[in-house]
């Protein structure tokens, strides 16, 4: 096992290398530059101020010598600093890492409390009412879109409480962390996890229900039942074990995914979050910080990945780790 | 539903070559008998391409020329479902984006998820090497989440409905992979699969015959899934200002701009183009569930 | 110290510069306290330094903790003509024939450290801009090409001297990102004012918080008595609009100073009523379309003219400016500037003809003529909302009536830039945005990119260059404003090098109880908020 999880760990160098290279590509495909957007404010750009700002960025060198510097500062852990502020690649990022891990823990346990559970039932009671009403729900939170939802709801929320105090009520737009006070940093958080959640346990919900029902027809628990195990120990020993393995599956991988989910999250509700810092950096052309961002998550994925995969190993003997 | 009657051919071949098995007429008759749900999903489906296909002839306006006499109408008579804020019929641009939607939807699933059906089984069942090279590559290409990818292609590509398609096309590739692969493992290690090779059967063959139909269920639900989530993700790229753009009709679009200043005070512009894609979506979920349901192999007709 | 400062502000109010209250207000006594909470349309400014940043999001964020030399009144700032003090004394009448202006510079001003401002720190500050030391960055180099030198003959006194005399030279003087800095911290480092604020504005700098908000304190020391009224004031940056109604409706901010979409201003005043206030005013910021010369079939000038008479903008004007904020009819000069063509100057021109019909059978007769019938190409636009997109989807359709077919290609910020420069577009859809109504120097985007480097339509002109020098040189105002016209027609008539759309609209619905500030027409001016108070 020790051995499987070295391997795995030392094959995610290619993977981080790859991925380097990879944004590296793509953010110098862009047309335009950093330097485009920042003086761009008037609608036209002065060409000696273009050139200045170039060479004051480091642009002017070579791109094979700003990728091996790019790579260097990685293995290194120096992200250097962002081309748009400034500031450290490490502090902009830490700044922004909060919010976003918040909403994404919330909205994952909101996800596996709702999905679990109902998605089990709703294998169990399969083609009853309780099976349909529950694929409904599930089905529309795939169905509809997030940052649509998010909006009906900030403004169903302006409006009540508009029609019933007189005074329009919005959740905070500034971040507090939850330390200092944590009802204002609730208040701000709960909406977009909601939003967040919904989506993230209607897509586990599914795949629970399928694999349970894939894994109710196997021989082996149609064996339990012949053998007259009692119901309940079948679902818990065997049914569900085995259907958690897509199910863990697809929680890691979006889990991995939701920052990217997140990304049109906070831009409806102005949270400064990692998806929005994404959107700006790629939007402003900000290599370093791009770079730094989509290593960061490559990080994540690898990760989750490595974790699923112990799991996987875990709980279906079948597959061998080798 | 006379319109979901099979060619003539195909009820010809299944006839004669399977006497034993039902006509498709009746088996989709009992599949609507069978999955109320499915055949409602069907039902919103049929229409979303009845209404894509038709749009020249459903559509009672021109969905792309202002009336700036008409600007931001509650729905009425004249216009069922109200106008937009160019005066815009709402029913027509629904109803044509409704064809943008099948070419974003259909092309994004189709291509991606055939591309990553291959990419996973070809990998789960070869394993070793290749597997390890194939996952390594989409562990790069997964690494980036779908939107970031979708705004590197826009913003190098530009935008327009065949730069949308690309965005969107080119993430789902390795999600398939991955889902279809871990389906795959399990399978590989069947003994049927073993007793396939010992007999001697070539990789296409047993890829083909044994390991596709068995990863089938899994990547039913996916392809479904991927017409919705491309048409979700076509939205959200039009809600950051990327995805398909003005005057082209496309709920996603629609809902960039209007959904969020008219949201409390002209509320059809957002509410109708939502729900569009919120239908369509859920029709093509609970279609592709039912018949998911229908298509497995271990429940066919039993 | 204190006294003589005083002494100044009466001065300064004797000579009709910045006091307090203006004509609206004067019956309301400036309330002091509270924490004005704004909201800032970006994501956060690219440095704080607005000698090199060309973007609101830096006046925004930073101008209440600077002085500048000389800016438009803060009581009257809707003027494209006043200009007064604010860290000078008195503003000067040019000698030498028009080429020296003498600044007097206000005694016993503090920057936020304690230590005094003085004439060395203005020139230091006015050299950074005009002649900035090598790799260093200034955006408004170009507008001071008739600036021969700045000097401080004693620590009081700051003179500009001109290689000629100049009518752009004040208003391009009355910048509002000309921030007064240390002089001992620029010569340490010139690039510290990027990420470090330390001025000697009405505001100190307490926090920032990356990408989130920015945070001032009053400075007690301020050389303007009892100003400023505020204790604080906080910015929240929002990039999405409807973030920000939503945060004015709720009052978690009391306003923002850019703009905002009439649908947003009918939607707060409905509900809000009287506790919503509206400021509105016309705009020195407008969309043009350029077609790329080098492109066939737009190195034809009767395609060209045939794309600008199919535009309508008397009816589309009025309609557009129910949704989008633009709203006035106009031409290359900002409408509420003498220089500004009259309605009757204007339909004299394509793109202007009073009856739409005519216009277009003769668009339709020059695109046969050309042809070029039924062409289809590619409208390139900015990844903005408001005007941008609006302005194109309204483009696409009028041109639609005359059978040309156009689809639009949106681009962010970088890439549009570089699709221009590089000439990778048929017809694009840019902007002219400036600060102090300047049109003189504003018009100068027009002008072939020899001349000016930024013009994107890939044509030469020597004609209309010539037009452009001899109205740069004059000096006498109506023989000025003849030459305009002539330039005028040169560039959106004979040769339609662009085709002009509807100037914006600046619409500010703010929370009644902000007093004292008022609208200019740019989003870039009056923000240091001094004379800001809070009736609660």
């Amino acid at each position: 096992m020790y051995r499987y999880i070295v391997n795995r760990l030392l094959l995610a160098v290619p993977t981080l290398v790859g991925a380097a290279a990879l944004v590296f590509l793509l953010m110098r495909l862009i047309p335009g530059d950093i330097c485009l957007v920042r003086l761009s404010g008037g609608g036209s750009v002065d060409a000696d101020a273009l050139a200045a700002c170039h060479a004051d960025l480091g642009m002017d060198r070579s791109v094979l010598l700003q990728f091996l510097s790019f790579l260097g500062g990685f293995a290194t852990f120096d992200f250097g600093t962002s081309m748009w502020s400034g500031k450290p690649v490490s502090y902009e990022i830490l700044t922004r890492l909060p919010i976003s891990l918040e909403i994404a823990v919330l909205a994952t346990v909101v996800a596996i409390a709702i999905a679990i559970p109902l998605g089990t039932l709703s294998a169990l009671r399969q083609n009853t009412w309780t099976d349909f009403v529950i694929r409904t729900v599930a089905i529309a939170g795939i169905a509809t879109p997030s940052f649509w939802l998010g909006i009906i709801a900030l403004i169903i929320v302006l409006d009540v409480t508009s029609a019933v105090s007189g005074t329009p009520w919005m959740p905070p737009i500034d971040y507090v962390p939850l330390w200092q006070d944590p009802v204002r940093n609730l208040s701000m958080a709960i909406l977009p996890a909601l939003t967040v959640g919904y989506r993230y346990s209607a897509v586990t919900m599914r795949m629970t229900r399928s694999a349970m029902l894939e894994v109710l027809r196997e021989d082996y628990i149609r064996t339990a039942r012949a053998k007259g195990l009692v119901h309940r120990l079948i679902i818990n020993r065997h049914a569900l074990k085995n259907a958690l393995l897509p199910v863990v599956t697809l929680i890691g991988i979006e889990f991995a995914f939701l920052i990217g989910g997140l990304v049109v999250t906070e831009q409806v509700f102005n949270l400064n979050g990692i998806g929005r810092l994404f959107v700006q950096a790629v939007q402003n052309q900000d290599y370093t910080l791009t770079q730094a961002l989509v290593m960061l998550v490559v990080a994540v994925f690898v990760l989750t990945n490595l974790v699923v995969d112990i799991l996987y190993a875990w709980l279906d003997p079948r597959i061998r780790y080798a | 539903m006379s319109l979901a009657l099979p060619n003539e051919t195909l009820l010809d071949r299944s006839a004669a070559g399977r006497p034993f098995r039902r006509s498709l007429l009746q088996r989709v008759l009992s599949f609507c008998v069978r999955e109320p749900m499915g055949t409602l999903g069907l039902v919103l489906v049929l229409a979303m391409l009845i209404a894509g296909l038709g749009a020249d002839w459903i559509a009672p306006y021109n969905p792309t020329s202002n009336d700036f006499t008409a600007m931001t109408e509650p729905p009425s008579w004249a216009h069922p479902l109200g106008t937009d804020q160019f005066g815009r019929d709402l029913l027509s641009r629904i109803v044509f984006g409704a064809r943008t939607a099948i070419i974003v939807g259909f092309t994004c699933a189709i291509v991606g998820g055939v591309v990553g059906l291959v990419l996973g089984v070809a990998s789960a069942y070869f394993g070793g090497g290749v597997d390890m090279l194939f996952q390594r590559v989409l562990d790069v290409m997964m690494a980036f989440p779908l939107i970031i990818m979708a705004l590197a292609v826009v913003a190098i590509f530009g935008t327009g409905v065949q730069n949308v398609i690309i965005a969107i096309t080119i993430p789902l590739i390795p999600r398939c992979a991955r889902v279809v692969r871990s389906s795959a493992l399990s399978i590989r290690e069947v003994p049927y699969i073993d007793a396939a090779r010992t007999c001697g059967l070539g990789h296409a063959r047993i890829i083909l015959r044994h390991m596709v139909p068995n990863v089938m269920a899994p990547f039913l639900i996916l392809l479904t899934a991927f017409v919705g989530q491309a048409i979700l993700a076509e939205a959200s790229l039009s809600y950051l200002g990327l995805g398909v753009q003005e005057p082209v009709p496309a709920w996603g679009l629609m809902l960039q701009g209007g959904a969020e200043e008219y949201a409390s005070t002209a509320p059809w512009i957002a509410i109708f183009p939502g729900l569009a894609i919120a239908l369509t979506v859920f029709g093509i979920s609970l279609f592709g569930d039912a018949l998911r349901d229908a298509l497995d192999p271990k429940l066919r007709d039993r | 110290m204190r006294t003589k400062a005083a002494l100044a502000t009466v001065l300064g109010a004797a000579l009709g510069a910045a006091l307090a209250a203006g004509p609206a207000d004067a019956a309301e006594t400036p309330k002091r306290g509270g924490t004005l909470i704004y909201m800032i349309p970006a994501d956060g400014p690219p440095s704080f330094d607005g000698h090199r940043e060309t973007t609101f999001a830096t006046t925004h964020a930073t101008a209440p903790f600077y002085s500048v030399l000389i800016r438009v009144n803060p009581d009257n700032p809707s003027s494209t003509t006043e200009f007064v003090c604010d860290l000078c004394t008195e503003m000067p009448k040019p000698t030498n024939g028009g080429k020296t202006y003498t600044f007097k510079i206000r005694e016993g001003v503090k920057f936020h450290d304690g230590s005094p401002l003085t004439s060395a720190d203005v020139v230091a500050s006015w050299k950074k801009i005009i002649d900035p030391p090598e790799g260093v960055t200034s955006a408004r180099k170009s507008y001071f090409s008739m600036v021969a030198n700045v000097e401080a003959p004693d620590p009081h006194t700051v003179v500009f001297n001109l290689e000629a005399p100049s009518n752009a030279f004040l208003p391009a003087l009355a910048d509002p990102f000309a921030y007064i800095y240390k002089k001992e911290i620029l010569d340490k480092d010139p690039h510290w004012y990027e990420r470090n604020i330390m001025g000697s504005g009405p505001f100190k700098f307490v926090s920032y918080e990356v990408g989130q908000s920015i945070k001032g304190e009053r400075n007690p020391d301020y050389y303007r008595q009892g100003q400023p009224y505020l204790d604080g004031f906080v910015g929240i940056f929002a990039a999405k609009q409807a973030v920000r109604v939503d945060a004015i409706r709720a009052d978690r901010a009391a306003m923002e100073f850019r703009g905002l979409p009439p649908s947003a201003r009918d939607q707060l005043v409905k509900e809000l009523g009287d506790k919503i206030t509206v400021q509105e005013s016309d705009w020195n910021c407008v969309n043009i379309v350029t077609p790329n010369h080098q492109k066939k079939p737009f190195d034809d000038k009767r395609v060209r003219r045939a794309l600008a008479l199919a535009v309508d903008p008397w009816h589309g004007a009025p309609a557009l400016s129910k949704i989008a904020n633009v709203r006035t009819v106009g031409g290359i000069v900002f409408p509420g500037s003498p220089l500004a063509a009259t309605n009757e100057e204007l339909q004299q021109m394509a793109s202007f003809w009073p009856d739409i019909e005519k216009a277009r059978a003769e668009a339709k007769r020059l695109l046969k003529e050309a042809g070029a019938e039924g062409l289809s190409f590619v409208l390139n636009n900015r990844n903005i909302d408001q005007p941008y997109k609006f302005v194109g989807t309204w483009l696409i359709d009028e041109w639609s009536k005359i059978g040309l077919k156009a689809t639009q290609r949106v681009l962010p910020t970088g890439p549009f830039y570089e699709a221009m420069r590089s000439g990778d577009f048929d017809v694009t859809v840019e902007f002219n945005c400036q600060s102090v109504v300047n049109p003189l120097l504003d018009v100068a985007k027009f002008l072939p990119h020899t001349v000016y480097t930024e013009n994107y339509g890939n044509y030469e002109d020597q004609k209309e260059i010539d037009l452009y020098n001899r109205m740069l040189a004059e000096t006498d105002e109506a023989k000025q404003r003849d030459l305009m016209r002539q330039f005028e027609k040169h560039v959106l008539d004979t040769e339609v090098h662009a085709i002009m759309t509807p100037w914006w609209y600046r619409i500010i619905p703010h929370r009644s109880y902000v007093k004292g500030w008022k609208i200019s027409p740019s989003h870039y001016l009056n923000q240091d908020l001094a004379n800001v108070w809070l009736d609660q």
